[in-house]
């Protein structure tokens, strides 16, 4: 017994360790490492989906909407639950196909998440979060799968809010339009990953873009208990998410109705038309208006996301690439309408303002003739009557003699390039700065841009020069484009006579876009101040209150007097009475609305002239600017002016009702009621 | 005489059980409330860790409270039977194990989750024979080798062979259904009994050593199941495959380890609502206390089966005779092998075993032997000492 009782001993002892071993190891577990396994714990028992936000509306600036939303039934599809069927889910899927009547290979591509080897249509977000596979379903259909939930396992309708365009192609190019967030973007851009999931969109060009922050809201989040078989439990935790703010814009949405019209009808009396803009500014303010660029889609296309074929269609040739919008990115040479900056540059030059000028059919520019419209020489000219009656020969001369005052061939340094200057002082050369993405900055072909040019290119020219053009079937097109390489390649990096000539009417390497072309005359019809057209006005939350608004940035000054300024919008106020656009203004009331503006003619080699027209009305105290643009449209009086007549017979109400009562725009933000609703008047 | 004997009254009921030296009074009364802390904790995990199975439902608790009540009628009866009239039983009750791990392996049995270890009695109840076994073999071994050799305190050697013969048998059939766990608490006993009985040092070596061979060898002839392999190789390495073996151990070292200092309250504990750790109301029962009751609770069931172990051990130790000392000595290895492989396997220290814990885990068969030995313990300190 003595043996045994020392072998319990033993045994107790190892009994006893065994504990303190135990309870060690669970204060280890439990109370040092607690912490860990809570947030672990949380990791496996919760699912967290994302509520997405109500995404803010795009208002006019009468509160009318640009972009809303609709609620629409979406069918979305749980992927996870479908995973975890016996067939993986291909018999819902199967069934799904059939109500839907799309194809199960595409519904099956839609629910797959994306990643390497899946390409689109393929989901990006959350692999739990229900992935929407049609947002466009018929009620009918949705009622189908809810009312059969047995035979359609994890599959939902929801009722989501989708965009909706009150204005259908209506300024589509400017209210941008959504898409899904991609992977990449995720990871680019920070903060994005917390607050997006699949089912939310991000603005993918115009308003809808560069106010995405804005209009997106903040999505809420439901974490969601589950079981081990990721069955939902219940809510654990919600935080609601917050609407995006309403955008309101200064655009008026009858304006835009109307300048959409003109620009349309514009475009089809061109046969060759290919192209063109329409933009209209508020020229007290610098805001815009309307908008316009031809041709013009459909948003809707974008709901439920686009397909491949339509994509494609999008940025086809055959459709006329609508996505561009030609307000912004159409960069084209501005023909006499740019002579409101060479009038300037040769004041700035020394040229008196009350000179007297010769202008004759033809003059020489460094040994070439370079003539007149149809070679008509026009007398002996005041400056304001070169500007109504478009004569050329003026500016070339005085472009070529400060050409040669540089140093002609072998310039100066620095040169003056008083052209080129004054050109950069409208605002030419570099985007506008509007509120929209992607803006292109148009061209100023002075000195230091031949040059840069040449070095991209002289290799090739010299190359040309050699070899000839072997290839061009016309043997003196092919000689003439051989001498051309040559003279790239020896001399190209100069700026020739030429050049500096057509420059100071606009034709030649210039190019611009019709809106730096608004912003330069709203400069020198208003105040001689250069801004950056707007085109937000305010940032509204739902509950109408006004967040903030959104000035007009002055980015420069036109480096003219104030007497040069008004010379100069005087001539243009007798452009549309007596001079090249009278024909297309034959008619129009000038007691009642006096019209100023400018013809542009610019030829493109190859092509159909581009046809220009930028105005101001009224001209004394201007309100609107409006610049119309068709390429491909013949000469300005005959395309470009008649739209921008339209126009403003549309808002000021000649032979029609007015679009804006007294032609007057709204200046007070709108009202909103507290439920975000604007309240009339 | 008569007239005296009229005087002298019998004591009241309640006299007589409260007096100084009453039966009652002698019960080791600490362990009994241990085990009844034990029994009143396990009712409360078994109800919050089934009660998920259908909404609005109570689980198997109801189940479970009748377990108990047969278990506790069933230590009650074991408790009046003298220790040492049991020697004699030993041998039938150990047969009657035997016939029914035997039936186990005929068209009676069922299996029920992978172990083909159950009889079916028909109304939702079943008996595990190995849990049976358990009691059987303790009587049987501790009858072997509680007979000293002339002028010895050792066993005598052929006890001592046919004590591992029996264990032997015992530990044979209940690997057949295949039951690892169960034939690891076997092995146990007998090892214990062997040690206990006072078998030479370098015998134990020698059986030690065959043991060794023998698990060797199960290794090297892929004799186990490849489940019980992945078990193993998974306890060493819980990263190898987390989504499959070693998702037992995360998950329960997750729900044990989220319960932190005081856990999350009974019936709050969400890894055990969301059922994430498998078995949660047998084998990884222990888990729920961890999430729910915190380390605080958890503890707590540790104690009170230490509680148990260190009474049992007490009352091995005053015990005079050897049978009711190796009996009590065997009981303690037994429950003490079981508590340390179910708690450490939770918490990561011991490879996935299944074993449930005693006096917690929901199983009726298990319940009863449980309870049974508790009887059996309670019987030996009743008789087996001395009254000073």
């Amino acid at each position: 017994m003595m043996r045994m009782r020392a072998r319990l001993l033993v045994l107790q002892v190892l009994v006893l360790a065994l504990l303190v071993l135990l309870t060690v190891r669970l204060w280890q577990v439990q109370v040092v490492r607690g912490h860990e396994f809570v947030t672990r714990a949380t990791e496996t028992r919760t699912r967290t989906v994302i509520v997405p936000a109500v995404r803010g509306q795009i208002l006019d600036s009468s509160g009318r909407p640009l972009v809303r939303n609709k609620t629409a039934l979406v069918v979305s599809v749980d992927r996870a639950m479908l995973v975890r069927m016996p067939d993986g889910g291909v018999k819902v899927l199967r069934k799904l196909s059939a109500v839907l009547g799309r194809p199960v290979s595409d519904l099956q591509q839609r629910i797959t998440p994306c990643g390497p080897g899946v390409g689109k249509p393929c989901w990006t977000g959350s692999p739990y979060q229900p992935v929407p596979l049609d947002e466009k379903v018929d009620p009918r259909k949705a009622l189908q799968i809810l009312e059969r939930q047995e035979e359609f396992p994890g599959v939902t309708a929801e009722i989501h809010s989708v965009r909706q365009y009150p204005g259908g192609r209506a300024g589509a190019q400017m209210l941008g339009y959504l898409q899904p967030v991609t992977e990449q973007e995720l990871e680019q851009r920070e903060g994005l990953k917390a607050s997006f999931s699949g089912v939310d969109l991000a603005g993918r060009d115009g308003l809808e873009y560069v106010y995405d922050d804005a209009l997106r809201g903040k999505a809420g989040r439901r974490t969601v208990q589950v079981d081990r078989m990721g069955k939902a439990l219940g809510v654990e935790h919600q935080v609601a998410p917050v609407a995006g703010d309403h955008l309101v814009t200064s655009i008026d949405s009858r304006i835009q109705a109307v300048t959409e019209r003109a620009l349309t009808k514009a475009m089809k009396s061109a046969p060759s038309a290919d192209g063109g803009a329409a933009v209209v500014l508020d020229a007290r303010t610098g805001r815009v208006v309307a908008l316009a660029s031809a041709p013009s889609y459909d948003p809707e296309i974008w709901a439920g996301g686009i397909s491949a074929r339509g994509y494609q269609w999008l940025l086809s040739e055959k459709s006329g690439k609508p996505l561009v919008s030609r307000a912004i990115n159409g960069q084209f040479a501005p023909g006499s309408t740019f002579k409101i900056s060479s009038v300037a540059a040769m004041l700035r030059a020394g040229y008196p303002l009350n000179g007297n000028y010769p202008c004759p059919g033809s003059v020489n520019v460094g040994g070439r003739a370079f003539n007149n419209f149809r070679g008509i020489p026009l007398g002996t000219l005041s400056l304001h009557t070169a500007l109504v009656k478009s004569c050329d020969t003026i500016f070339y001369k005085a472009a070529y003699e400060q050409y040669l005052k540089d140093g002609g061939r072998h310039p100066k340094k620095p040169p003056k390039e008083v052209f080129a200057n004054m050109a950069r002082a409208f605002g030419f050369g570099r985007p506008t700065g509007v509120d929209l993405p992607g803006e292109s900055a148009g061209r100023i072909p002075d000195r230091a841009w031949k040059k840069d040019l040449w070095n991209r290119t002289s290799a090739v020219s010299c190359e040309r020069s050699r070899k000839g053009y072997p290839e061009v079937k016309d043997r003196a097109r092919a000689e003439f484009l051989k001498r051309l390489a040559l003279e790239n390649c020896t001399e190209g990096f100069l700026l020739r006579p030429g050049d500096s000539a057509n420059f100071s009417i606009g034709q030649g390497d210039v190019l611009v876009t019709p809106m730096q072309l608004a912003r330069a005359y709203l400069a020198l019809v208003s105040d001689g101040k250069l801004r950056s057209p707007r085109i937000a006005w305010a940032q509204v939350r739902p509950d109408g209150k006004v967040v903030r608004t959104f000035p007009v940035p002055v980015v420069g000054k036109l480096p003219i007097s104030e007497k040069e300024r008004l010379y100069i919008k005087n001539a243009l106020s007798q452009v549309a009475a007596d001079g090249t656009a009278a024909g297309a203004f034959a008619g129009f009331p000038m007691d009642k609305v006096r019209v100023g503006g400018k013809t542009g003619t610019a030829e493109v080699w190859g092509k159909k002239d581009t046809s220009w027209f930028a105005s101001f009305a009224p001209t004394k105290n201007p309100q609107y600017v409006v610049v119309a643009m068709v390429s491909q449209g013949g000469m300005g009086s005959q395309t470009a002016a008649p739209a921008v007549r339209e126009i403003y017979e549309g808002i000021y109400g000649i032979k029609r009702p007015a679009a804006v009562p007294g032609g007057k725009l709204v200046t007070k933000l709108p009202t909103f009621r507290p439920d975000g609703t604007v309240a009339p008047g | 005489m008569t007239a005296r004997t009229a005087v002298i009254q019998r004591p009241s009921l309640l006299r007589r059980m409260t007096a100084e030296n009453s039966t009652l009074r002698r019960l080791d009364g600490l362990m009994l409330v241990a085990v009844a802390g034990l029994c009143v904790i396990g009712t409360l995990l078994v109800w919050s860790s089934t009660r998920t199975w259908a909404p609005g439902s109570t689980g198997l608790v109801k189940k479970h409270l009748l377990n108990e009540v047969i278990g506790v009628v069933l230590c009650a009866v074991v408790t009046t039977v003298d220790h040492r009239a049991m020697r004699a039983y030993a041998p039938l009750v150990f047969l009657v194990s035997l016939v029914g791990l035997g039936l186990v392996l005929t068209p009676l049995g069922a299996t029920i989750n992978g172990s083909h270890s159950w009889i079916l009695l028909g109304g939702g109840f079943a008996v595990q024979p190995s849990e049976f076994a358990k009691v059987g073999l303790v009587l049987v071994i501790a009858m072997l080798l509680a007979q000293p050799a002339e002028g010895s305190d050792r066993p005598r050697g052929l006890d001592v062979v046919l004590a591992i013969l029996a264990a032997s048998v015992t530990m044979g059939l209940v690997m057949l259904q295949p039951d690892l766990g169960t034939a690891m608490v076997l092995a146990v006993i007998t090892a214990s009994a062997l040690i206990l009985g006072g078998v030479r040092k370098r015998v134990i070596a020698l059986l030690a050593a065959v043991t060794a061979a023998g698990v060797f060898a199960v290794f090297a002839f892929e004799m186990l199941e490849p489940y019980q392999v992945a078990r193993f190789t998974a306890f060493v390495d819980p990263s190898v495959d987390p989504r499959g073996v070693g998702y037992n151990s995360t998950q329960s070292l997750i729900a044990i380890g989220s319960g932190q200092l005081l856990g999350k309250g009974l019936l709050g504990g969400g890894q055990t609502t969301g059922r994430f750790v498998p078995e949660q109301h047998t084998d990884f029962i222990f888990t729920v206390a961890g999430e729910e009751f915190g380390f605080l609770g958890s503890v707590t069931v540790v104690l009170l089966l230490g509680v148990v172990l260190v009474r049992g051990l007490k009352i091995a130790r005053r015990c005079e005779d050897r049978f009711g000392t190796l009996v009590a000595g065997t009981i303690v290895c037994w429950f003490g092998f079981q508590t340390f492989i179910n708690v450490g396997m939770t918490i990561g220290i011991m490879p996935i075993t299944g074993l449930p814990l005693p006096f917690v885990s929901y199983g009726g068969t298990a319940t009863f032997a449980n309870l049974i030995a508790i009887g059996l313990l309670q019987a030996i300190k009743l008789r087996g000492q001395s009254f000073n």
